[in-house]
């Protein structure tokens, strides 16, 4: 980890809190955060602790009840420019009436900075980076699942984002269909020097693709755990998770979720 | 979109055809059995008109119809009572579309706009138009202002409602996207609820389409020089049974070139619309 260590999003003792039946319930109790520049990060914790909230309050998506996100110097208080989203549903994220083209040009169009050619230009690079040559004149309901999430991608990356926040992005593909994505986002990650914040429940997922792991705990939650993980590159999908150091840091998050789940003292029992 | 039609990756989903085309086989699994159905009525027809079964003052063959039919198009009288007809239907039927839209747009997108807008909106509706045509008559006369006054009246209504409801349906994650992307206010509206809510706003111009073709002749049947009701009527009263006919002939064929014309311009427009539909069940 040569880069230096300026932070680009800070989240300072964020709460959430939720109106529910017979009162309020508590999603996020003061989380701490700070997203160093150039890092990939993974935020894990069991499903419905709140970690797709906090990633909604870190786009500007969401307002904290109470707590602050910083984005360089600024507070968060709608969505930054250069932060930019990947939600897990990418069949409702991307806009049906729109081809593959139209949809990655979105962003370019409607920043109103850059003239028709670039927009043009830029748009046939994403395309190429995310593979989908040739699908430019596509519907997205044209594609398969994995390939409408390569034209997200392509769509935020083509703005030039600081920051990508991408939320359970490969939940809804098959295994190997994943596998591409992570070799896909882990690429454009170290070559567009991007900063990622990428939430799953997949700590394997989490472990392979991180240079640092958050885990919540159950809600309301809070920060369980934060590790970075020290894995050499270029990674590779089996012999990276063959390394003890990889086993290791498998073992050890998901010692914490199963403790959190209670489930280890039921395999005991 | 033929382009889309030749997809050689066996991962993609390949374009539907927004209708099934049927395929040729016996005649009685195709369009053509209804289209001869319809023969078949207009040969009764005949038979009955030519055995007398009813007045014959009020029944003419169909053979006497059709000819009447053809010499009157031929002669250009019906076209001239055509056109005035047509003129007044789309001024009323476009104004109205256009006001449903934008009323439709504000009362889904501004909470103040719906609570405002939706009491009258349910008060003036069930409101079945021939019932306001002499009030009308009072404040606007009976020229050509009142009657596109009352299409396009009538009119506003399906448009109105469908697009409210179009706009209350666009997903919220597609709204969501575009405001990551910095997109708000009116860009939002023009670029993702307008073209998310625009099936919604075709069936309710479909409807419209159907309500200014009937408040038309009304209107031209109760306050009109010319016009096609008013042909029809006139027809009627002056025993000219086979002209009367006629006319309603010529509407019938109106409104189906009409809605013939208006699925096209939907299958074009929407075609991104059924692809998308069909991925999703």
């Amino acid at each position: 980890m040569s880069q230096s260590c300026r932070t680009v999003l800070r989240v300072c003792s964020v709460h959430k809190s939720f109106a529910a039946a017979g009162g309020t319930t508590v999603a996020l109790n003061g989380i701490d955060l700070d997203i160093e520049a150039g890092g990939f990060v993974s935020i894990i914790g069991p499903s419905g602790c709140g970690k797709s909230t906090l990633l909604q309050i870190m786009a500007g998506l969401a307002t904290p009840t109470s707590g602050e996100v910083f984005f360089g110097s600024s507070r968060v208080q709608g969505p930054p420019a250069d932060v930019l989203y990947v939600f897990q549903q990418y069949t409702r994220s991307l806009f049906p009436w729109k081809t593959v083209e139209r949809n990655v040009a979105f962003g370019l169009e409607n920043k109103g900075t850059m003239s028709r050619a670039e927009i043009a230009g830029r748009t046939r690079e994403l395309i190429g980076l995310v593979k989908l040559t040739g699908f430019e004149r596509h519907y997205p309901w044209q594609l398969s699942g994995g390939m409408q999430q390569r034209v997200a991608i392509a769509r935020a990356l083509a703005c030039r984002p600081a920051v990508l926040l991408m939320d359970e992005p490969f939940s809804a593909v098959d295994a190997l269909t994943r596998v591409g994505l992570q070799e896909l986002v882990r690429s454009l990650w170290r070559e567009l020097n991007l900063t990622v914040v990428f939430v799953t429940h997949d700590v394997d997922e989490g472990v392979y693709l991180s240079t640092r792991v958050v885990v919540l705990s159950r809600a309301p939650a809070a920060i369980a755990l934060d590790v970075p993980i020290e894995l050499p590159t270029p990674r590779d999908q089996i012999a990276t998770r063959a390394l003890p150091a990889y086993l290791d840091y498998r073992a050890r998050l998901l010692g914490q979720l199963f403790a959190d789940e209670g489930l280890k003292s039921m395999e005991a029992a | 979109m033929t382009d889309i039609a030749r997809i050689d990756n066996p991962a993609a989903v390949p374009a539907t055809p927004a209708r099934r085309r049927g395929k040729l086989g016996p005649f009685w699994n195709t369009r053509l059995l209804g289209v001869a159905f319809i023969g078949v009525l207009l040969i009764l027809w005949e038979i009955a008109a030519a055995n007398a079964i009813f007045p014959p003052m009020s029944f003419p063959r169909m053979s006497s119809i059709l000819s009447t039919w053809w010499q009157l198009l031929a002669s250009g009288e019906l076209l001239g009572e055509l056109l005035p007809s047509m003129w007044r239907m789309f001024a009323g039927y476009f104004i109205g579309v256009a006001l449903g839209v934008a009323i439709g747009l504000v009362m889904g997108y501004v909470r103040f706009f719906y609570n405002l807008l939706e009491p009258i909106t349910e008060v003036l509706r069930p409101i079945p138009s021939p019932a306001y045509l002499p009030i009308m008559i009072l404040f606007l006369g009976i020229d050509d202002e009142m009657k596109i006054f009352m299409i396009a009246f009538a009119s506003v209504f399906p448009v109105l409602l469908n697009t409210y409801s179009g706009v209350r349906s666009v997903d919220p994650i597609q709204l969501q996207t575009a405001r990551t992307f910095g997109v708000s206010g009116r860009k939002l509206l023009t670029q993702i609820v307008l073209p998310a809510s625009s099936p919604y706003i075709f069936t309710g111009m479909r409807i419209s389409l159907a309500v200014a073709l009937i408040v038309m002749v009304i209107s031209e049947m109760v306050a009109a020089s010319n016009g096609i009701g008013y042909f029809i009527l006139s027809a009627q009263r002056g025993f000219k049974i086979r002209d009367m006919f006629a006319g309603v002939l010529t509407l019938a064929v109106l409104g189906y070139i009409l809605n013939r014309l208006f699925l096209l311009i939907e299958n074009r427009v929407l075609a991104w619309h059924y692809g998308y539909t069909q991925q999703r069940t």
